[in-house]
């Protein structure tokens, strides 16, 4: 089992809108998938028509008392699972911090029997550095995370590098990639191509920004699956085959 | 995910109703008080599907409780093994089926050839039911728009493979309806197959696929069995019943020739040659109450038949138990015994030649046919034969040449010290074989307990004196294939030396089998023995 999360401290960075549409090309290639909506502001959830509610809220799957497996929703496409979210995941951190001998590890620990039934779980995590954030960090194969081309979300970046460089043990791959790229813009078209050949671990693939990809909240389905051949759909998967397992 | 449904409806047309009428909108229109209803083309497990029920000619997957589904697709297909309610056991991709009926062992290795093979070995796997399956998929949305359910509608037309067995070869099936759960939303799921089962003409599925597909073409699963079974009962007229038993023997018989001549797998020569082996025996032992030129001209024909079959077989021996004769070899190698390997198969297909052009000659024919007439005359005019004297039944029939083939056995038994010659062995090998067939012959006339007790014992004693001759036998044809191949110059020298060293295995388990005698034929033939046999015969302990 492989565990994608796309992660950024800044929200409105197109987070969401990758995890769901990569989620739908992983299962769509025929890997077993979940997605695990972990905003509680439930974006993913609403994309795939479910309901961000789980019995007993985020402390009932945190504790234990309700596993994982029964809170779990199919959505209407083949191989892909979804774990909702629920407006108690705001005190996630409270949750975790009161749970454990080791609060940054219960993510991991609570994903590891998903091994079993799934190929690939996606996380999708809230803005912000927080226990939710490290958890994440730890349960993590891949940390896919979405930059605007600005000079300050670059330097975002370094710091998160460097924040997981520091981790004992298991240390996820970091793979940045450029969202809502605006061709339009000077800066955003020189960042984009600096940064891909200059560092490693940025993908050379950039969302760009799509009023199709603003449709998805209309349409309430990943772009990749009601507008397989539009250009937002073809730049998903072009990220998907970079990022994806090969 | 979707999980395959597991409520299964039928939705057979009213009586009245317009055949050519589609069904389904009745349906939809049910389930659209509760949900939204939307085709879904191109759905996982939707538009059309060739599938393939298979399973041995003798049914062994069904009496293990299991079937073996292939469902074809454009470059080969998949394989479905499921419990006979349907619950999933294993599941293979194969890029390639054969065109001709397959061996599991042929199979790729995977988890369904895993689970079969010890089953159905050394039997051919046959398509047993052919279907075109053409599924459409609905979803069922709730006020989200979201699919919480799908109804899943299969059309089968089924066809009854191989062809020509009975009944009709094709059919139609009712449409089979099922409600697939969307995982998380179980209670949607339920209130769709309770609007479902309220709809005219729908009810529950009693019957698989398969099921339903070997009813409706009239075809009865487990009707092939290589065992005696013949309907016969104590008062019977001795004639009538032999005539049913040898007739019953005919049938099996003839059911076999058909995967004799096409070479299918070996155990249809098998089952032959049991059933030819059988009426021998009972021509000889039970001949008696049959007309003497009858049971005389037979004598010889089925001789013939027998002795026909003998070198195939052989070889088929040879080659069933060529991989573990090679595994036993602890100086040579087992590729040392390929040479051999090559060999047996070139010889084999020259004698299944010879073997099948005489059973499609005249002289096979003319015994089945009017062996057959002959039979249907004794067992529909009882008595006639033997109108003077009063003709003995079934029963006693029995009772008489049992106990007289016991005291045979009994008395050739003691008589074989250590230093008996192998001839004595053979001869006792006979016998009790004989007996075996006779307490087969009538097993519907004995005490089940008191019948599995003799032929526990016997079949020890037989498996020893099997053991002791087989052995002699086969080393005896090594020794003649060594000849052979050395006269066709096909044997390298390290193929001899690998033959001298299997020889050399036969002889010593022939040993152990001729040691193991003395307390094996104790066992059958000493007085706790002949209790068990009187108790058989005389119904009382």
């Amino acid at each position: 089992m492989k565990i994608f999360a796309t992660y950024n401290i800044k929200g409105g960075v197109g987070k969401t809108t990758a995890a769901v549409n990569l989620a739908y090309l992983s299962a769509a290639d025929g890997y077993r998938t979940l997605l695990w909506d972990l905003d509680p502001q439930g974006a993913a959830s609403f994309l795939f028509r479910i309901k961000p509610r789980v019995k007993g809220g985020g402390k009932a799957l945190i504790r234990g008392t309700k596993a994982l497996d029964d809170a779990i929703k199919g959505t209407d496409f083949e191989n892909l699972d979804l774990l909702p979210a629920d407006f108690t995941y705001r005190n996630m951190d409270l949750i975790l911090g009161g749970s454990d001998k080791r609060p940054t590890r219960k993510l991991a620990q609570l994903l590891r029997p998903m091994a079993a039934e799934y190929d690939h779980v996606f996380l999708d995590c809230p803005p912000s550095i927080s226990l939710v954030s490290e958890n994440v960090m730890h349960a993590a194969d891949v940390l896919l995370v979405p930059l605007i081309p600005t000079t300050l979300s670059v330097r975002t970046l370094d710091q998160l590098t460097e924040f997981v460089a520091g981790f004992n043990g298991h240390r996820p791959e970091v793979r940045a990639f450029f969202s809502m790229v605006d061709r339009r813009k000077k800066l955003h078209q020189e960042i984009t191509k600096d940064l891909t050949t200059e560092r490693t671990g940025v993908a050379a693939t950039p969302i760009p920004a799509l009023s199709m990809i603003e449709r998805m909240s209309v349409e309430r389905a990943p772009v990749a699956a009601f507008a397989p051949s539009s250009v937002a759909a073809r730049a998903y998967r072009a990220l998907w085959s970079e990022v994806g397992p090969g | 995910m979707i999980t395959p449904g597991l409520r299964g409806f039928v939705l057979e047309a009213p009586d009245g109703d317009d055949p050519a009428q589609d069904p389904l909108p009745a349906v939809l229109a049910a389930l659209a008080q509760a949900f939204s209803v939307t085709a879904e083309p191109g759905a996982p497990g939707s538009g059309t599907h060739r599938r393939i029920w298979l399973d041995t000619f003798d049914w062994r997957l069904y009496r293990a409780g299991l079937m073996l589904e292939f469902e074809q697709a454009r470059r080969g297909g998949r394989l479905l093994l499921t419990k006979a309610d349907g619950t999933p056991q294993a599941e293979q991709r194969v890029t390639r089926w054969p065109r001709r009926p397959g061996l599991a062992e042929d199979l790729p290795a995977g988890p369904v050839r895993d689970r079969i093979v010890v089953l159905t070995s050394p039997r051919a796997l046959l398509p047993i039911v052919r279907a075109v399956s053409s599924v459409s998929v609905t979803r069922l949305l709730n006020a989200d728009g979201k699919t919480v359910a799908r109804l899943i509608a299969d059309q089968l037309t089924v066809t009854a493979a191989p062809p020509g067995i009975t009944g009709d070869t094709t059919a139609e099936l009712p449409l089979r309806l099922a409600i697939a759960e969307v995982r998380g939303y179980p209670g949607q799921a339920r209130r769709a197959a309770a609007l479902l089962a309220g709809v005219p003409g729908v009810s529950h599925a009693s019957q698989g696929v398969f099921s339903a597909a070997l009813t409706a073409l009239g075809r009865h699963p487990a009707d092939y069995t290589s065992g005696v079974e013949a309907e016969i009962t104590a008062t019977m007229p001795a004639s009538v019943a032999v005539a049913r038993l040898l007739l019953r023997l005919l049938d099996t018989l003839e059911l076999n020739v058909d995967g004799v001549l096409r070479d299918i797998d070996t155990e249809y020569l098998h089952d032959l040659r049991v059933a030819v082996r059988r009426t021998r025996s009972a021509i000889k032992v039970l001949g008696g109450v049959l007309p003497a030129e009858l049971a005389d001209h037979y004598k010889t024909e089925f001789k013939w038949l027998g002795d026909l079959t003998t070198p195939t077989r052989d070889l088929d021996v040879h080659l069933l138990g060529f991989d573990s004769m090679a595994a036993q070899l602890a100086a040579a190698s087992p590729a040392d015994l390929e040479p051999l390997r090559a060999f047996l198969v070139r010889r084999r297909a020259r004698e299944v030649r010879r073997l099948a052009a005489a059973l499609r000659g005249p002289r096979f024919r003319a015994i089945t046919d009017d062996w057959r007439k002959a039979l249907l005359e004794i067992r529909d005019a009882p008595g006639q034969a033997s109108r003077r004297r009063r003709e003995p039944t079934a029963a006693e029939l029995a009772r008489r040449t049992t106990e007289r083939t016991f005291r045979r056995i009994a008395a050739q038994g003691a008589a074989i010290t250590p230093t008996s010659p192998p001839q004595s062995l053979h001869d006792l090998r006979k016998r009790a074989k004989e007996l075996r067939y006779l307490l087969e012959f009538f097993a519907p006339l004995h005490d089940p307990v008191a019948y599995r007790k003799v032929v526990g014992d016997l079949k020890q004693l037989q498996d020893c004196l099997g053991e002791y001759q087989d052995s002699e036998v086969q080393r005896a044809e090594i020794h003649a294939l060594a000849d052979a191949m050395l006269a066709e110059r096909a044997a390298p020298a390290a193929t001899l030396l690998a033959m001298g060293e299997i020889a050399a295995n036969l002889a010593r388990s022939q040993a152990a089998a001729r040691a193991d005698f003395v307390t094996r034929f104790a066992r059958f033939g000493g007085p706790a023995g002949q209790e068990r046999v009187r108790v058989l015969l005389e119904g009382r302990p």
